[in-house]
């Protein structure tokens, strides 16, 4: 049996159904941004989570020169390390069939029974390759896919010189190539860059490798201190080269990954916030003119004897049904969305399986918030109909007082005709009101700014390091350092119009009692081809002597321009020498010390010896260098700019299609959430004044003009104000994104601004438009003979 | 006289209005209203009509129709020369706005605009209108200029929405009940604000009301009851509205 009072709210939800969607609209959408976002946020790391528990994803990682096998006994006693995997890993240039440029392959050694060791491979297709001497492979289903190979297909590697063929026999995928990126890059190029694992007795052959590894992966104690485990490791690799050890948090592809957890979770809070924000405003709203336009209903219940506690309970109802119909909506996006969200990222996660999960947890955390705002935006309504003694409700509301505004002296306002007159007043009757509208409208302005900063920030980004930053056309790395000779090779390939050696070196930076392992450039000081920046992305000179530190790495150190680091090389003669920082360099991407090539020479003892070289060459005899290249010897990878820009660009341009459609949908729901409501419900106050002008003979537009008057002002106002309130939210981003890996500037381009605005002016005319056809609905007649 | 009878008149050379049979006919749910079965009028210049009748009489019908608000189901009505009971919505407000001034019982002010800008509201819009603060002068508010509706009293907001009708110097002045929600004394202010409105500016002016007393000050006193005109009488003077009571 549905009581009376029941009836009463649904025949109230039917009645306001525009304004009832709307705002259920809005909460919709704030629980949508919460569930996409926490749910995907979830699913990957519930995948991540047991993936690497299935696989053995390592604990601890290192890279040495060459040790013994022997030596894994001695790094199993360390205490806390539980298991010992000793691998040889090799980066080799490739041919892959039907791509132009060579691409750059990873080896990995693969142990004679794949189910052991640290690290494990999830067979996706075809077979482990045969124990023993071989030329067959697996590769990762990533890199295949991309390049469209499939068991059976070859491809050519220079190993150690000699030029080989492998035959991919599987496909597969590992913990510690999620996200599968080129050392140093951080968009992934799949065609160009790909791992692949060889058995371990071929490629330990091919690398005359014989009883000695190369890389190290540990599984550790979940009580053991990572920090004393690595300095362990690292006093054993000593002497063999080791590079420093490292943990999950440094190794690349978890990295990345964990750092786009971290994004998707500052997203999930702000996001939803606001759109509950203003869900909860709206309902505010419409509570406080149901109360209005129901004093008499109120008071005649009060009269009737029900009690305050139950008409407060009514009206709390009603927000509720609101929220709920916004969170089942908004639940159901945000299923949906989610679920969409996490195949976008499976594009870019490599994961056996990464199946959406929508979990209890999330729907009830959702449901939680949103019916929390409904009550704080009823709690304020209820208690004004609560409040309401019965005998003055009663009574009708007391007539409208406007006042002249000080502001109304100014001449100016002369100047502003009825429509702009009733539009002022009326804000300055209800400037809270007027308020929060122009927050909520200049909240879906900044929605929309914000969704598009990350891609101007990158774009910029992608401008200053491809175009002033990192000028060459390749980059070509040697397998081991070599000399001039080199160099000479180099220049003497086809297409090559330039070649500009540079030297780099593992190092470990020192300043304080902070250290930081990192990379130590030598580029040539007359060089064109590698050109450090400033703040302002104008180009600066390395300088004949000491030391040029990326910005983010001399912040991570404590130092500045003028201190004095100590540095370690950590491979080679494992020299330590001390170089004052003479300046700071902005560039967007990594970080790094630079230094004169020659003078990083003097330093090392070793004039001469070249790691690679940067390339300029001529676009017409691309292919003949390509095929030179993938040739020569020695090339141990080559990574070609246009490629990398161009993968770059698809990445971005696909994002961000969908990122800017889904932001201006929910931005503009935003809008119309508001503008429609307020809409109406000047309608619903001020329907007899309107509809006694259309009496009067006064035309549609001119009566609409009079109704949205307000609404114009208002989203004329407010499109400002979401703009500064978005490029500060951009401001406050531009922290989250101060990594090491990149760093988004803050920028904002003219167009993302004029989108922003467009899109809301566009939103705010629909939804006034739809509540300007119900002034053709008004009754004329009964306007004649109804009391305000 | 049967006022039936006069049916077809003789259009005048001065009738402004005519109604030729009206009838209008409502669906309320399963119920036929018959709110106007027939009725025939014509309204003169510068006539000070008034329509008498019980609530329910279908006198509202009338001048809804006669004021271009509501169409009739039969009949025809003529404004001078033009058909309304053809015209299109753009055609009947442009009407509205040129030849009709209503006068509300509520006043129907914009709460959000003072006496002065409410009247200039309409003048604005109009093409040869009188100036808005003279028009407030004839009705006696030259020093309520600048007040909202919410400072003004009944009587006084209903004095501005007068000025507001007269305004745009229509050829008609409908007034629905326009003393309904006034005191006494205030509602004899604003017949006689009506009245000298009808003798200066020579506007025809119909007021309805279910007010017997105020028929005295017509020229011309329709009765309906049931949706017909029961009685036409003409008054050999007009009574002066302070001289009225009711």
């Amino acid at each position: 049996m549905v009581s009376a009072l029941h009836r009463a709210l649904f025949r109230d939800l039917w009645h306001l159904r525009g304004q009832v969607t709307a705002a259920a609209l809005v909460t919709a959408c704030g629980i949508a941004a919460f569930v996409t976002m926490l749910s995907a946020y979830r699913s990957i790391e519930r995948a991540r989570d047991a993936y690497y528990a299935d696989y053995r994803f390592a604990d601890a990682f290192a890279q040495l020169q060459r040790a013994p096998m022997a030596l894994g006994a001695a790094l199993a006693r360390i205490p806390g390390v539980t298991e010992v995997d000793r691998r040889i890993v090799e980066d080799v240039s490739l041919h892959v069939p039907g791509l132009l440029e060579p691409a750059t392959g990873r080896l990995i050694s693969l142990p004679a029974d794949p189910s052991t060791g640290l690290n494990r491979l999830f067979l996706r297709e075809g077979r482990w390759p045969k124990p023993g001497p071989s030329d067959e492979i697996v590769a990762s289903e990533t890199f295949a896919r991309a390049d469209h190979l499939a068991p059976g297909s070859r491809i050519g590697a220079i190993l150690n010189g000699r030029w080989k063929e492998l035959r991919i026999v599987g496909l597969v995928l590992s913990p510690e190539y999620v996200y599968e990126v080129a050392p140093g890059m951080i968009f992934p190029d799949n065609r160009r860059f790909g791992v692949l694992w060889m058995d371990r007795e071929a490629l330990a052959g091919a690398f005359g490798m014989k009883g000695a590894f190369n890389d190290l992966a540990l599984r550790t104690a979940t009580a053991a201190s990572l920090e004393e485990v690595t300095a362990a490791v690292d006093r054993l690799l000593e002497p063999y080269g080791g590079l420093r050890a490292y943990g999950r948090a440094d190794q690349p592809s978890n990295r990345f990954l964990s750092d786009e957890l971290s994004e998707i979770g500052v997203h999930a809070t702000y996001v939803p916030a606001i759109f509950l924000g203003v869900s909860a405003f709206l309902i505010y709203m419409l509570l406080a003119r149901l109360v209005a336009t129901e004093r008499g209903q109120i008071a005649l219940l009060k009269s009737f004897g029900y009690s305050n506690a139950r008409i407060g309970v009514h009206f709390a109802e009603f927000a509720l049904a609101i929220v709920a119909l916004g969170s089942l909506g908004g639940i159901a996006l945000g299923a949906y969305f989610g679920a969409g969200l996490v195949r976008v990222y499976h594009d870019y996660f490599h994961f056996p399986a990464l199946p959406f999960v929508l979990s209890g947890s999330v729907v009830a955390e959702a449901a939680l918030i949103a019916f929390g705002s409904a009550l704080v935006a009823a709690s304020t309504t209820v208690r004004l109909a609560v409040r309401l003694p019965p005998a003055e409700a009663l009574r009708p509301e007391p007539p409208k007082t406007y006042r002249r505004g000080r502001w109304e002296t100014i001449g100016a306002f002369r100047r502003i005709g009825p429509a702009g007159r009733v539009a002022l007043r009326n804000i300055a009757r209800r400037p809270w009101r007027a308020t929060m509208s122009v927050i909520g409208i200049a909240a879906a302005v900044a929605t929309v700014v914000v969704g598009r900063y990350a891609f101007d920030a990158v774009d910029e980004l992608v401008v200053t390091h491809f175009q002033t930053v990192q000028r060459e056309d390749a980059i070509v790395n040697l397998r081991s350092a070599g000399g001039a000779a080199a160099v000479g090779a180099l220049a003497r390939l086809p297409g090559v119009l330039r070649v500009e050696p540079f030297r780099s070196v593992p190092v470990e930076i020192a300043f304080a009692h902070r250290r930081k392992r990192t990379v130590l450039l030598g580029i040539p000081g007359a060089g064109t081809l590698h050109r450090l920046v400033d703040a302002q992305r104008r180009p600066i000179a390395v300088p004949p002597a000491g030391l040029v530190l990326t910005r983010k790495l001399a912040e991570m150190l404590g130092a500045r321009p003028g201190d004095r680091v100590q540095i370690v090389q950590l491979d080679g003669k494992r020299l330590r020498f001390e170089e004052p920082i003479v300046r700071l360099s902005d560039e967007p991407l990594g970080v790094a010390g630079y230094m004169d090539f020659r003078a990083l020479s003097h330093a090392l003892r070793d004039a001469g010896t070249v790691s690679g070289a940067l390339l300029q060459i001529d676009a017409a005899r691309r292919e003949d260098l390509f095929r030179a290249l993938e040739r020569t010897p020695r090339i141990a990878g080559v990574t070609i700019r246009a490629a990398a820009l161009q993968t770059i660009q698809e990445v971005m341009d696909r994002s961000f299609i969908l990122m800017t459609a889904v932001m201006t949908v929910f931005a503009s729901v935003l809008v119309v959430g508001v503008v429609y409501n307020s809409a109406r419900i000047a309608l619903s106050e001020r329907g007899n004044e309107l509809a006694s002008l259309r009496v009067l003979g006064f035309q549609r537009g001119e009566v609409t003009f009079l109704l949205l008057g307000e609404q114009v002002l208002l989203t004329l106002v407010a499109i400002p104000v979401g703009l500064g309130i978005g490029s500060g939210l951009c401001r406050l981003l531009v922290p989250v994104f101060d990594r090491e890996l990149f760093r988004l500037p803050y920028l904002l381009t003219p167009r993302t601004y004029a989108f922003a605005a467009l899109a809301t002016l566009a939103s705010s005319a629909v939804s006034g438009l739809l509540v300007a056809f119900r002034i053709d609905r008004l009754d004329l007649i009964a306007v004649l003979k109804t009391r305000e | 006289m049967n006022p039936s009878k006069e049916t077809t008149p003789a259009t005048p050379p001065s009738a402004v209005l005519v109604g030729r049979d009206v009838s209008k006919v409502y669906r309320l749910g399963d119920v036929e209203v018959h709110a106007l079965r027939g009725v025939s009028l014509a309204l003169q210049a510068g006539e000070f009509v008034v329509l008498l009748g019980a609530s329910g009489s279908g006198k509202s019908t009338l001048l809804n129709i006669l004021g271009g608000l509501d169409v009739p189901s039969g009949g025809e009505v003529l404004y001078r020369d033009h058909v309304l009971t053809t015209a299109t919505d753009r055609e009947l407000t442009r009407y509205r706005r040129e030849h009709v001034g209503f006068v509300f019982q509520f006043f129907n002010l914009l709460p959000s605009l003072t006496a002065l800008e409410n009247v200039e509201l309409v003048t604005e819009i109009a093409s040869n209108p009188l100036p808005a603060a003279d028009v407030l002068g004839r009705v006696g508010l030259t020093d309520r200029l600048h007040h909202f509706p919410a400072q003004l009293s009944g009587g006084e907001q209903q004095r501005v929405a007068i000025a507001r009708a007269l305004a745009k110097r229509p050829d008609i002045l409908l007034c629905d009940e326009p003393t309904g929600s006034l005191d006494y004394p205030t509602g004899k202010i604003v017949l006689e604000v009506l009245e000298r409105a009808n003798r200066e500016l020579g506007t025809l002016t119909v007021v309805i009301t279910h007010n017997a007393a105020i028929a005295a000050m017509a020229d011309r006193v329709i009765r309906i009851s049931s949706g017909e005109i029961v009685d036409v009488r003409h008054n050999a003077a007009r009574a002066r509205p302070e001289d009225l009571s009711w």
